[in-house]
C-alpha cells in the first residue's frame, strides 16, 4: 500500500532556449547617469564580441514559472525524509537563511577595511571556537570550502608537520570502507594510496594495521563512525599504532552527526579532522551545494594552517599573515562565509545541550529503522550502530532485484532512495540515514514502504525492477547519456525538425 | 521507539563506546536560544560590518545588483533542500537548470563544453593546471603575474606536492598586460599550461589569441581566467582558450565576505574526460521523454578513486543556479548593456583619475594616487562613507602608490566625483 503520496499534475517546460524568442527582456537597469562609452574605441574593436548566440530571451513571467516549474520535479528534504546515508539531510532552518541575507553580512566585501568587517570576523572566531569545543581540537580553519577540499587541507598539514621533521613519507592508509574523497585526496596531495581490509565486524583491523604501519606510512584516513554506521571501538588503540611509528591519524569528518556532544575526536588521538557544516551542522545542501570544510587539528599542526589566521588584537580582530610555516592559501579570502553564519546559527540555536539531544535522536532513529527492517533485510554487520544502518540486498537479489531498484521503487512510495550501493565492502548495499529531525510518523512510513517492496518482490520482482512507475519522469538511460555525451544545448539546425 | 529498540532509554544505545572515548564534561557551549536572539545576534554583528557605505572594491569580488528573482528562485525549498542530484527520477528539476547552466556558460565562454561548477575560480585555476598536466603528459605552468595574487597563492599550494613548478611572467610596465617577450623566453617542451587572466588583475583586457598562439606552437595549453563575468556582455569570448576557469560572482552572488561563490571550468569538447566535477548530459527515461542526469562519472572520485580526476564531490550547485536565474533574467540584451553601463562607469571616473597603465579595461583601473598615500586618500574617503580603492603595494612592491578601483552599475555619479575631489584636493579648493 502506497500511504504518503498520490500522483498530481506537474506541468510541462522546456529549456529556456527553446522559449525564447527575439526582444524579449526580464531586466530593468537604471538610466544611464555618465555618458556612455563607445565599447570599440574603449576597449579595440577586436576585443568587442557579437551578440551572444543562444543566449535566453525570456519575460519574467515566463522566468518565474519556468523555475518554479522545474522546481516541482525535485524531491527535497521539505517534502519529506531523505534518508541518504553519509549525507545526513537534516531539515534547514529557515532563519539560517534570514540572517546569512543580513545587509551587513551578505554585502561584506573581503577587502573592506578590518574596522569595517568586525562583525564578520566575530563571526567567523566564535564558530572557530564552538568547532574547537565539538571536536576537542586545539585550533579551527574556516578555508576549505567543502569536505573534499578539507581533506585535503588535512593531509596537505599533516605533509607540512612531516617535512619539518624531515621526511613526508610516501604513503597514506586508507580502510576500504571510505569515501572516495578520501583516497583522491591523498593522490592529489602526492601520496601513494594502501587500502586496508576491514575485519569482519566492519572496523578497522588492528592486528593487520600494525602489520602495515611503518616509516613510509604519512597517515591513516579513517571515518568514524565508519560508512557501516559503526564506532571504531578500538581508536584509541589505532591512534597508539600510528603515533609510536611517527604517523598521524586523520578523521573524515561526515560522520560526526553521530558524536557531537558524546565524544570528541580530539579525546580520542586523532590529529586532525575536517567537518561537513552541509551535514551536522545543518547548511542546505542547495542540490549539490555550498558546502563548508572547516579543518580542526591538535597544536602541533596549528603553525602549518592555511593564510589568514584570526587573530585578537587590542580588544580588535585581525587576519595574521605573518605564518612562515603556513601550507599556505587552499582557497582565496576566508572560506565559504555565507556557510559559517548559518552553521553558526544552527549551534547557537542548539547550544551545548541541544546539540547532543539532536545526537541522541538521530541515533535512536537509525536504531528504531534497523529494528523494524531487521527482519525484511540482511544486515552483513551485526555491529551496533549509531546514526545510519547498513543492509544488503542479498535476499532480494536471489529473486534478481537489485539495491538500486529498490531504491528506484522507494520513489512510487514518495521516498527519496537511501545511499545506493556503498560502502563498497558491502554487496548491494543499502545505506540509510534517517538524521534526527523525522518524527516516529515519517520514520514508520518509511519503514512500511521498505517492508512492502521487500513483499512486492517476492511476488512481482519484475514491477520493482522496472520503478519508478508514478514518477513524472521513469527510469532514466544513464548508460546512453555516458555513451554518446550530450552536455549543452543547441540549436536545432536548420532544415532539421525544430523541437516544439 | 525505545520500545522497538529494546531499550530503556536512548542513552542505552551508547553503552557500546569504551569509556575512555566518551566525553567527560558536557560541551561548554552556551545554552540554546530562540530565533529572536539569532536574529537579534546577527543584527548587531552585521551592524559592526560597513552598512550604507559606498564600496569602489573589485579585485575579484564585484557589487552588482540582485535581481528578486534569484532569491526568490533559489529559496524555494525543492531547490534549497535536495541533494546532487544522482536519483535521476526525481531530480529533473536540479539536472535541468544545470543543463542550462552548462550551456550559458558555453555560450558565454565559447567553449564547447563547462562543468556544473568549483568551489570558486581560485580553486578552479589549480584544477584548471592539473587538467592540463593530465591532457599534455608535461608538468610546468607558467602564470601571469596579472592573474589574480590569491588565485595565484591557491595555486602554488596545490602545485607544490604534485611537482609542477611554477614560474611567473611579468607584464609590461606601461601597459599592464602580459609581457608576451617573456612568455616566449620562458616557455619549453615541458610546459603544460600557461595561464593568464582576462580582464586581468589590473582591469586590462589581455590578447587572448596572441598567448594561445604562443602556448600552441610548444605544446602547452592555454588557460584564460576571468573574475568579472559581466565582461563576457562585451568582450570576446576567450575561445582561442583551451580551458576557460572563471568566477561567476558577478552574477547575483553575494560578495558574503569572499563566499560562497561559484567557479567553472570550461573546456573544448576533446578534453572532456580530463575534466574535474560533475557533468549533467541529456538522454531518454524509458518513456522516451527527454531526461537529463549526471554523466561520465568515472572520472569522479565515487567511481575512480586515487584515480579521479579530481577529488571535488560537494560543488556549489545552489550558487550556480544564482548565476542561472541572473543569466535568464539579464538575457542576450540585458548582459550586454550591463556590461556597457560598467564601462561606461569605470571610464568615467577614471577620466577624472591618472590611470597608471595605459592597456584598454573593463569595469576596474588601477589608479596612482600621486604624492598622497593610498591610506590616506581611503581615510578621507571613509568620512564620507565610501570605501575606496585596493591598495596594491601588499602584492606588487613596485605599485607603491597605485590603488585598484572598480566602478559597477551601482556606482553614482555624485560619488565617482567624490571619489575624484580626494585624489585632487588642490582642484577641489580651487
Amino acid at each position: 500500500m502506497i500511504n504518503k503520496v498520490r500522483p498530481h499534475i506537474t506541468q510541462n517546460e522546456d529549456l529556456l532556449f527553446e522559449r525564447s524568442s527575439p526582444g524579449k527582456v526580464g531586466y530593468q537597469l537604471p538610466a544611464l547617469d555618465v555618458p556612455l562609452v563607445d565599447a570599440a574605441a574603449a576597449l579595440g574593436a577586436v576585443n568587442v564580441r557579437s551578440e551572444i548566440e543562444g543566449f535566453p530571451e525570456v519575460s519574467e513571467v515566463e522566468i518565474i514559472r519556468h523555475f518554479t516549474r522545474l522546481s516541482t520535479w525535485n524531491y527535497a528534504i521539505d517534502l519529506g525524509l531523505y534518508p541518504l546515508g553519509s549525507c545526513t539531510m537534516k531539515y534547514n532552518p529557515r532563519v539560517n537563511e534570514l540572517v546569512a541575507r543580513l545587509d551587513g553580512l551578505a554585502w561584506a566585501h573581503p577587502y573592506q577595511p578590518e574596522a569595517l568587517a568586525q562583525g564578520a570576523m566575530e563571526v567567523m572566531a566564535r564558530l572557530e571556537a564552538a568547532l574547537a569545543e565539538i571536536t576537542g581540537m586545539d585550533a579551527v580553519t574556516l578555508q576549505p570550502a567543502a569536505g573534499a577540499h578539507g581533506e585535503l587541507t588535512g593531509i596537505l598539514l599533516i605533509r607540512a608537520l612531516l617535512e619539518k621533521r624531515g621526511d613526508p613519507r610516501k604513503k597514506v592508509l586508507i580502510p576500504d570502507s571510505a569515501h572516495g574523497t578520501n583516497p583522491a585526496t591523498a593522490a592529489i596531495a602526492g601520496y601513494a594510496v594502501e587500502n586496508i581490509r576491514s575485519n569482519d565486524r566492519g572496523m578497522v583491523d588492528l592486528e593487520a594495521l600494525e602489520r602495515v604501519v611503518d616509516k613510509d606510512v604519512a597517515a591513516l584516513m579513517v571515518t568514524n563512525p565508519n560508512t557501516l554506521g559503526v564506532f571504531e571501538a578500538n581508536i584509541k588503540s589505532i591512534a597508539e599504532v600510528l603515533h609510536k611509528k611517527g604517523a598521524l591519524l586523520y578523521m573524515d569528518g561526515a560522520n560526526m552527526n553521530a558524536l557531537v556532544g558524546i565524544a570528541r575526536p580530539g579525546d580520542f588521538g586523532v590529529d586532525v579532522m575536517h567537518l561537513n557544516l552541509h551535514k551536522t551542522f545543518s547548511t542546505p545542501h542547495g542540490g549539490g551545494g555550498p558546502g563548508g570544510g572547516p579543518v580542526a587539528v591538535k597544536k602541533i599542526l596549528e603553525p602549518f594552517l592555511p593564510l589568514p589566521r584570526l587573530k585578537h588584537v587590542r580588544n580588535k580582530w585581525t587576519f595574521d599573515y605573518k605564518r612562515p610555516r603556513s601550507i599556505g592559501r587552499v582557497r582565496a579570502f576566508y572560506g565559504n562565509f555565507g556557510v559559517t553564519v548559518r552553521a553558526l546559527a544552527y549551534i547557537l540555536a542548539h547550544g551545548g545541550n541541544g546539540l547532543r539531544n539532536a545526537t541522541v535522536d538521530a541515533v535512536l532513529n537509525a536504531n528504531y529503522l534497523r529494528k523494524k527492517l531487521e527482519p525484511y533485510y540482511d544486515l552483513p554487520y551485526n555491529a551496533p550502530n549509531m546514526h545510519e544502518v547498513v543492509f544488503s540486498d542479498d535476499r532480494q537479489a536471489k529473486l534478481g532485484v537489485r539495491t538500486g531498484d529498490i531504491a528506484k521503487r522507494l520513489i512510487d512510495y514518495g521516498f527519496h532512495p537511501y545511499t545506493v550501493s556503498f560502502p563498497m565492502i558491502v554487496r548491494g548495499a543499502l545505506m540509510i540515514e534517517p538524521t534526527e529531525t523525522e518524527g516516529k510518523r515519517e520514520l514508520d512510513l518509511f519503514a512500511e514502504a521498505m517492508i512492502s517492496i521487500a513483499k512486492e518482490i517476492e511476488t512481482d520482482p519484475e514491477m520493482v525492477r522496472t520503478a519508478p512507475h508514478n514518477s513524472r519522469t521513469s527510469r532514466v538511460d544513464e548508460v546512453a547519456a555516458a555513451r554518446r555525451p550530450v552536455v549543452r544545448w543547441k540549436p536545432p539546425r536548420a532544415g532539421s525538425k525544430a523541437a516544439d | 521507539m525505545l520500545a522497538a529498540c529494546g531499550v530503556q532509554s536512548a542513552e542505552e544505545l551508547f553503552a557500546h563506546l569504551p569509556d575512555d572515548v566518551r566525553i567527560q564534561q558536557p560541551l561548554a557551549l552556551a545554552p540554546g536560544i530562540s530565533e529572536y536572539e539569532i536574529v537579534d545576534y546577527f543584527r548587531n554583528r552585521a551592524a559592526e560590518c560597513a552598512n550604507g557605505y559606498a564600496s569602489f572594491l573589485g579585485a575579484g569580488v564585484y557589487a552588482h545588483y540582485r535581481p528578486v528573482m534569484v532569491d526568490t528562485v533559489v529559496s524555494r525549498g525543492e531547490f534549497l533542500t535536495s541533494y546532487t542530484p544522482y536519483q535521476a527520477e526525481i531530480s529533473q528539476g536540479t539536472l535541468t537548470t544545470i543543463f542550462e547552466f552548462q550551456t550559458m556558460i558555453c555560450q558565454l565562454t565559447g567553449m564547447d563544453v563547462a562543468n556544473a561548477s568549483m568551489y570558486d575560480g581560485s580553486t578552479a585555476v589549480p584544477e584548471a593546471a592539473l587538467m592540463a598536466a593530465r591532457v599534455t603528459g608535461r608538468n610546468r605552468v607558467l602564470v601571469a603575474r596579472t592573474v589574480h595574487p590569491e588565485y595565484r597563492e591557491v595555486l602554488r599550494t596545490y602545485a607544490r606536492y604534485d611537482h609542477m613548478p611554477i614560474d611567473e611572467i611579468a607584464y609590461v610596465a606601461d601597459s599592464g598586460v602580459i609581457d608576451l617577450e617573456e612568455l616566449e623566453r620562458k616557455i619549453d617542451d615541458q610546459t603544460a599550461a600557461v595561464i593568464i587572466q582576462s580582464p586581468n588583475f589590473f582591469g586590462i583586457v589581455e590578447n587572448v589569441k596572441a598567448a594561445a598562439e604562443i602556448a600552441h606552437r610548444r605544446g602547452a595549453l592555454l588557460v584564460v581566467v576571468f573574475t568579472e563575468a559581466v565582461s563576457l556582455g562585451i568582450l570576446q569570448p576567450p575561445a582561442a582558450a583551451d580551458i576557460v576557469a572563471g568566477e561567476l560572482q558577478s552574477f547575483a552572488i553575494s560578495p558574503s565576505y569572499g563566499g560562497p561563490y561559484a567557479g567553472i571550468i570550461a573546456t573544448q569538447e576533446k578534453f572532456i574526460r580530463q575534466m574535474p566535477g560533475r557533468l549533467v548530459g541529456e538522454t531518454l527515461d524509458s518513456h522516451g521523454n527527454r531526461a537529463f542526469c549526471l554523466t561520465l562519472a568515472t572520472r569522479e572520485q565515487h567511481i575512480r578513486r586515487e584515480k579521479a580526476t579530481s577529488n571535488i564531490c560537494t560543488n556549489q550547485a545552489l550558487i550556480a543556479l544564482m548565476a542561472t536565474v541572473f543569466m535568464s533574467v539579464y538575457g542576450k540584451q540585458g548582459l550586454r548593456e550591463l556590461a556597457e553601463q560598467n564601462l561606461a562607469k569605470a571610464h568615467y571616473l577614471s577620466g577624472k583619475l591618472q590611470p597608471r597603465f595605459s592597456g584598454p579595461f573593463f569595469n576596474e583601473f588601477v589608479a596612482a594616487t600621486g604624492r598622497r598615500s593610498p591610506d590616506e586618500i581611503n581615510q578621507g574617503l571613509l568620512k564620507k562613507k565610501i570605501i575606496g580603492g585596493l591598495p596594491l603595494v601588499r602584492w606588487y612592491p613596485e605599485l607603491e602608490n597605485c590603488v585598484l578601483l572598480c566602478a559597477t552599475e551601482m556606482s553614482r555619479r555624485e560619488r565617482m566625483d567624490e571619489i575624484a575631489q580626494a585624489f585632487s584636493p588642490v582642484q577641489q579648493a580651487a
